[in-house]
């Protein structure tokens, strides 16, 4: 959002309330309207969803027997994407706090960008789960007081809780923020402010809960660990800005908006540590495991170095590791005045070693071996790809009509009929 | 650019392509929306079904059955007895590792064909370790082989389960008669208390169950051995539908060398109770503070 100082102080005007369909339509205008770039990144983005769509229209009709899931291995790509996503959309806040809490006001024109990559985030998050479950007819079930949600044993029902509160408090925030920009208003603090603090906690509560889901699972040594939580903060707290670093860079070259390089370098600051401190927590993580050995380790030797002979995940986990590595060691080295692009690079590589991590590499090996100790191997196959492909399209739809609306509200090129501020402008 | 008439023109042109291939993409989802009647869509949980809703939901389930398999089968609702207390017990000294007690599950519970699905796994073991590590399910050749004895593992049904926990939607819990139970109707199919079962006792309907009508077990109930919808958890009961009729489990009838004890722990003359005062009695994973009311034991 823009700094509020820079608002004139009026509350007359167009009416708020009949403004609003005035502000959905010329919303619509905006989302569907842009130069050639934009309607080939749509369709293409459109027909990468559409072919997730299909793939789960027979999955649905055909049953999750079309995946590589098999009562081994329950849970896998789609559960695994879920966590990434949650962590992306936590990571988000790390933008909020500077702004907000450190009143930094460079943050502040641009920590929109951030609250708007949570909302797109967490859609994704829910459209994983929505496709992992068995009977997307019967989610009713889980409406408190229609259904029966057994809240608050099934750590299940507080996730549930928690993101879709995320969901709303972002929704709320963002969605205030650029209707009263709209209306030439300046926003009242009392209606956004408590919300933007409450998305702080939020937003570490919505990755905590998600870790006590798995931590909580006396049977599964690999995830029964109380590190677990801690590491996916970090790790959130890593992709998070990496993914905003990469974003804000993509909205000062393709729009008008304004990004300096000051939340930039912010945010390269908090790589600096969150990277380290993630990288640490792993090791921690490791050592225990292996130093300790017995029965525990055998998850962990099947992740990074492979159990009776199967190793599908070894590859791909040192892989991530390197990134992880390497983006931590080019966050604390690289001369930023020299350019951005070996920043953007370390961005890109983290973000993969974490959805490697966070993602198969931490939901697999769960269930390898099994809690009879029988290796069961699983490998995403192509239904699997289509649909994960097709959603995380569908969440990049989302941030982008997002970014464009935020844009166009900021620019002062989309305003409501007769507004005296942005007549000015 | 172009003018906003030829503008909105292929807007329009372009959100009319998007929908219809939306559309297409969602043909087999609306296809098989329109097979799902409203009233199992609006089907209320099992505690709160009355007598007369429960009668018309079993009617419903043996038309389908009919319509779907072509087998003409009897579901019930059998309920628990009060002040009975299930147990079960198993004597690794004397089971052999035929599997016959995984085959008769298979067939009891009218299990899916294809997959060859049993509630029953068991573990080959070599001697002088319980360790689960050194097992083996996947063995294949003539038993008992030297130096090895067997361990069938099912659900343990335990007091204090993690699958009941972690359910978002109480569509599993435990019974008075102390059998842990899915309402099949219920479940959403998220499949966390498969990720929290440490036993590897309860299983997902990947695909809808495929049996030929003439295998199909007739007699059938609610809560236990109906043919499963696709998308949702099953597990052991037990054989509620035979148990809590005062038989005994298809599996222990199935055991040619006597290894299963089955009974009811607050009768203090039965078998069960008897196994559990003298032998040398454990349970699987007790540290995990489960409480199963499954046990082994050895004679030597």
């Amino acid at each position: 959002m823009s700094t509020n100082h820079e608002q004139p102080d009026v509350q007359d005007g167009p009416d708020a309330v009949l403004s609003y369909p005035q502000f959905l339509w010329k919303a619509l205008g905006v989302a569907t309207d842009g130069g050639p770039l934009f309607y080939v990144w749509m369709t293409l983005l459109t027909a990468v969803w559409l072919v997730g769509v299909n793939a789960f229209a027979h999955q649905t009709v055909h049953g999750q027997g079309l995946t590589a899931m098999t009562d081994h291995v329950s849970w896998g790509m789609y559960i695994g994407n879920f966590t990434f996503a949650v962590g992306l959309a936590a990571g988000a806040v790390m933008m909020v706090i500077p702004a907000y809490i450190y009143h930094d006001e460079d943050m502040h024109d641009v920590v929109i960008v951030g609250e708007i990559l949570a909302i797109a985030a967490i859609a994704v998050a829910l459209s994983f789960v929505n496709v992992d479950i068995g009977r997307l007819d019967r989610l009713w079930h889980l409406i408190p007081g229609i259904g029966r949600f057994n809240w608050p044993v099934s750590m299940l029902t507080w996730d549930v809780i928690v993101l879709s509160g995320y969901l709303l408090i972002n929704l709320h925030v963002v969605g205030y923020l650029l209707y009263m920009r709209f209306l030439g208003r300046r926003p009242d603090k009392r209606w956004y402010l408590p919300f933007v603090f409450l998305s702080i906690i939020w937003a570490v509560s919505i990755h905590t809960v998600t870790a006590f889901l798995y931590s909580g699972l006396g049977g599964r040594p690999f995830w029964n660990s109380a590190v677990l939580a801690p590491r996916f903060i970090a790790s959130a707290f890593v992709s998070g800005p990496a993914f905003i670093v990469l974003a804000l860079q993509i909205v000062r070259r393709f729009s008008d908006f304004h990004v300096g390089d000051a939340p930039i370098e912010t945010l390269i600051k908090i790589l600096r540590v969150t990277a380290l401190a993630n990288l640490f927590l792993v090791f921690a993580e490791v050592f225990t495991e292996f130093y300790t050995g017995g029965s525990h380790v055998a998850a962990a030797e099947y992740l990074y170095f492979g159990l009776h002979g199967k190793h599908a995940l070894v590859p791909w986990i040192w892989t991530a590791i390197a990134c992880d590595v390497f983006a931590a060691v080019v966050f604390l080295t690289a001369d930023i005045k020299k350019g951005l692009w070996i920043i953007d690079i370390a961005c890109v590589a983290t973000l993969f070693g974490l959805w490697v991590e966070k993602g198969l590499g931490l939901i697999v090996p769960g269930f390898v071996p099994s809690t009879l100790h029988e290796v069961v191997e699983y490998v995403p196959n192509l239904v699997e790809w289509k649909i994960s492909i097709g959603i995380w399209a569908f969440g990049l739809i989302v941030f982008t009509l997002g970014l464009k609306l935020a844009v166009a509200v900021f620019t002062d090129a989309m305003h409501v009929d007769g507004d005296p501020a942005a007549r000015k402008a | 650019m172009d003018d906003p008439s030829r503008r909105t023109l292929m807007k329009a042109g372009g959100a009319t392509l998007g929908a219809a291939a939306f559309a297409r993409a969602m043909a087999p989802i609306t296809e098989w929306a329109a097979d799902l009647s409203v009233d199992e869509f609006l089907q209320r949980h099992y505690k709160e079904l009355t007598r007369d809703e429960m009668d018309a939901v079993l009617r419903r389930i043996e038309a389908k059955t009919k319509e779907e398999y072509g087998a003409d089968v009897h579901v019930e609702d059998v309920r628990p007895t009060p002040g009975v207390q299930f147990a079960y017990a198993l004597n690794l000294s004397v089971c052999i590792g035929c599997r016959r007690c995984a085959k008769a599950c298979h067939e009891e519970n009218n299990h899916d064909r294809a997959t060859n699905n049993s509630y029953i796994r068991v573990l080959e073991m070599s001697n002088g370790s319980l360790n689960l590590e050194h097992g083996t399910v996947t063995y294949d050749h003539e038993v008992p082989a030297p130096g090895k004895f067997y361990m069938p593992v099912q659900c343990h049904q335990c007091d204090n389960a993690p699958c009941v926990k972690v359910c978002p939607v109480e569509a599993t819990w435990k019974e008075s008669d102390g059998i842990v139970v899915v309402d099949y109707d219920w479940c959403i199919g998220c499949r966390y208390c498969e990720a929290a079962c440490p036993y590897h006792a309860r299983r997902f309907n990947w695909t809808k169950p495929e049996i030929p009508a003439e295998e199909i077990n007739p007699e059938q109930a609610y809560l236990s051995n109906r043919i499963r919808p696709q998308g949702v958890m099953e597990k052991c009961t037990f054989c509620l539908h035979r148990t809590r009729k005062g038989r005994l489990p298809a599996c222990l009838e199935a055991c040619p060398t006597g290894a299963r004890v089955f009974g009811n722990l607050a009768d203090p003359d039965s078998e069960i109770r008897w196994v559990l005062e003298n032998k040398r009695v454990f349970v699987l994973k007790e540290d995990l503070g489960t409480q199963p009311r499954f046990f082994y034991f050895f004679d030597q």
